[in-house]
């Protein structure tokens, strides 16, 4: 049983809680009989679909897709001794995630990683793609989520129509009274 | 009850087979599962700084590298306002027996001094902060979608504390239509301007022309910042328009 958590549900923690969310959200679009209720299934598949692509992007001891901003350069020039514990404050800081290298370890890091492209030479600035998340899944999901709300105020909006039309949200009442108006 | 256990089927079969494909996936954060080592999030990740001058990818890839779909993005808000405007705010006029309830605000809502001036007090600093996560989107996480969200939320604000019709009084149906539409047309002016140059639409490297002091990689990051201006304009107004026209049942009084 441990063997089993340990190798099927801890490694695929986000797949397991994305799958989970979307049965949940799915039920209620399926099943629920007011139309509220079938939007709040639709928004919880839409976040559960979001949780999964946002985890996709996930690295170990990477940072966020930001580069860093050069600041060391400026401190090399001027080396008075506020500015050597400045460094020396910075340096510490720099030991503490893998996510921070020094220069010199991200050139090691560079070159196990065996990619020589010749953009990053170019601007001096080897960047390890290990560093970062991934960035690609966060612009889609910007997108998604953006889609999210304009689908969402549509439908409410349509929901405002419908109740104003038939004086109730619940799907089968709407359902006969539009069988009624077709007998009749 | 029978729609229910049908349901239940459906979903616990759909499930279980996502379950199943669990197992296949990549581990919890491995940088070398399929997405995190393919070609395009490297590219990305090694090129940005030198195609752009952005520190922020995600800002750099959603508004250069992926600037069509960002582009439509801000279509797509711009279409769902419309919409709900034309499904909402239309009909609200037509029938003269279905007169939308008119509330007297000041009789319906009990006037509060403290949720008042707290909110006096606190939308000014929301408003501030939404133009710097626009500003500052380049350099920290933000941009024009989050920035016109929170600029939207703090009309949204005024209209929940206080009442619609002040909220209108400083954001108008004019003057949010009229917004709306001009950040969708700014974007795609953008991709016009560069179309006029001899370029691809929305390649912005072109416009150093005619920005003052700028290589072809710094009109990128500047471009950005203007493409961006024109989300953020178009998602504040279109935020405000959705939550006007479904509080007030399209007639753009009274309110909650």
């Amino acid at each position: 049983m441990r063997e089993f958590f340990e190798s099927y549900i801890v490694p695929y923690f986000n797949f397991w809680v994305y799958v989970i969310l979307m049965m949940i959200g799915m039920f209620a679009m399926i099943t629920k009989n007011n139309l509220i209720k079938k939007l709040i299934g639709m928004s919880i598949f839409q976040t559960a679909i979001i949780l999964f692509y946002v985890s996709l992007g996930v690295k170990d001891g990477a940072t966020i897709p930001i580069y860093f901003h050069e600041h060391k350069e400026e401190s090399h020039a001027e080396g008075t001794s506020e500015d050597a514990h400045h460094k020396e404050e910075e340096s510490s800081h720099e030991s503490v995630g893998p996510g921070i290298l020094t220069d010199a370890e991200r050139k090691q890091a560079h070159l196990e990683a065996g990619d020589h492209t010749p953009h990053g030479e170019a601007a001096g600035h080897a960047v390890n793609p290990d560093e970062f998340t991934n960035p690609l899944p966060h612009v889609l999901m910007l997108t998604a989520i953006v889609v999210g709300v304009a689908t969402l105020g549509v439908a409410l909006a349509v929901c405002q129509l419908i109740y104003r039309e038939f004086g109730t949200l619940e799907e089968s009442e709407i359902l006969t009274q539009i069988k009624q108006s077709n007998h009749g | 009850m029978g729609m229910r256990i049908l349901g239940f089927i459906a979903v616990f079969v759909t499930g279980a087979l996502l379950t199943y494909g669990v197992a296949d996936f990549p581990k919890w954060g491995d940088p070398h599962s399929p997405a995190n080592a393919g070609e395009v999030s490297t590219y990305f990740i090694q090129n940005t700084k030198a195609d752009t001058h952005v520190p922020n990818i995600v800002t750099a890839v959603l508004a250069d590298y992926r600037g069509y779909d960002t582009m439509f993005e801000t279509v797509v808000i711009f279409i769902a306002g419309v919409a709900i405007m034309a499904i909402l705010r239309v009909l609200a006029t037509i029938p003269p027996g279905h007169q939308p309830v008119q509330y007297d605000p000041r009789k319906k809502i009990a006037y509060d001094p403290i949720i008042s001036v707290t909110c006096r007090l606190i939308v000014p600093v929301i408003q501030l902060f939404a133009l710097y996560v626009v500003a500052h989107g380049h350099h920290s996480p933000g941009g024009g979608f989050q920035g016109g969200v929170i600029l939207g939320a703090s009309f949204i604000l005024i209209a929940i504390t206080s009442n619609l019709r002040s909220a209108l009084r400083r954001f108008s149906e004019k003057r949010f239509i009229f917004i709306a539409c001009a950040g969708a047309l700014i974007y795609s002016g953008f991709g016009l301007t560069t179309l006029l140059f001899g370029r691809n639409f929305l390649d912005y490297g072109v416009l150093s022309k005619i920005m003052f002091d700028t290589d072809e990689v710094m009109a990128r990051s500047h471009s950005m910042l203007g493409v961006e201006i024109g989300v953020m304009l178009t998602v504040t107004a279109i935020m405000f328009a959705i939550y006007a026209n479904l509080s007030s049942r399209g007639a753009l009084r009274g309110g909650l």
